[in-house]
């Protein structure tokens, strides 16, 4: 048994970086960084559950990670095609420009 | 115990350093580079949770495999240079500071009802054995399967969507 430094601390740091990633989304204008803040907080997520499953000492909160690293795997793969087919449709991916679906 | 802190402090001061140079950032590439050094803290925190299979999951698929992708796009549609469009959402920017107060409160509530102590845990490094034992018997099987074809789906939709002519 060795004592460790409490929970508290990682969640906290990822609640911030997390919200780091919110602000990001927020005023990014730029797609592709808008992605990067998303993997961002699926990143502070994913600190959060093995940190969960440190202190519970239960290996589901690594699963999850798992699954949430191929999901975002396959996020990024879908949304950077989207983005190649939209720049070469219109050379320009600013999203105040991409408003095709805007009702 | 204080050797674990200062490793712990010192790479959350990396981790929230190079997340706020990543948006503050005008350079895609740069926010990019910066992306990899928090992926990296985040990693050596994972390693410090004991999860030594996630770890290196992480750094091989999110900084290598993903960002290998983002930059690979970024070079491809020659988005290097700094952003130069009209930005038509300025106003949104204060207003993006009060949001963040607003999340980190909510977060901070629910951190609150986690008691703050130092607990006594059991020395257990989590290998790739343990996941795998986990991951391919009853309980993770059927998720994992899914996960799969949730792959195979993206990797053809990736192909389909970035193709010129199919």
């Amino acid at each position: 048994m060795i004592e460790s430094i409490p929970l508290n601390y990682y969640l906290i740091l990822s609640a911030l970086l997390f919200t780091i990633g919110v602000v990001g989304v927020l005023i990014k204008r730029n797609p592709i960084v808008i992605f990067m803040c998303v993997e961002l907080m699926l990143n502070a997520v994913n600190l959060t559950f093995v940190a969960f499953s440190r202190y519970k000492t239960d290996l589901g909160g690594q699963m999850m990670v798992i699954f949430v690293m191929a999901v975002a795997a396959a996020e990024v793969a879908v949304g950077l095609g989207i983005l190649v087919s939209i720049f070469r449709n219109r050379a320009s991916i600013s999203v105040d420009e991409i408003d095709l679906m805007k009702g | 115990m204080t050797a674990q802190l200062v490793l712990f402090g010192i790479l959350a001061a990396i981790a929230l350093v190079c997340g706020v140079s990543m948006i503050l950032a005008d350079n895609p590439v740069r926010s990019a580079l910066f992306l990899v050094l928090v992926l990296f803290s985040v990693a050596l925190l994972f390693l410090s949770l004991h999860a030594v299979f996630i770890a290196a999951v992480q750094i091989i698929v999110y900084a290598g495999a993903i960002m290998v992708l983002f930059i690979f796009v970024i070079m491809l549609l020659n988005l290097g240079t700094p952003e130069r469009v009209v930005d038509r959402l300025r106003p949104q920017q204060p207003l993006s500071v009060l949001a963040a107060v607003g999340v980190i409160a909510v977060l901070a509530t629910v951190i609150a009802s986690v008691p703050v102590k130092s607990q006594m845990l059991p020395e257990a490094i989590v290998g790739p054995s343990e996941i795998g034992l986990k991951l391919f018997t009853a309980e993770w099987l059927f998720p994992f399967e899914i996960v799969s074809i949730l792959l195979l789906v993206a990797a053809v939709g990736a192909v389909m969507l970035a193709k010129k002519r199919i």
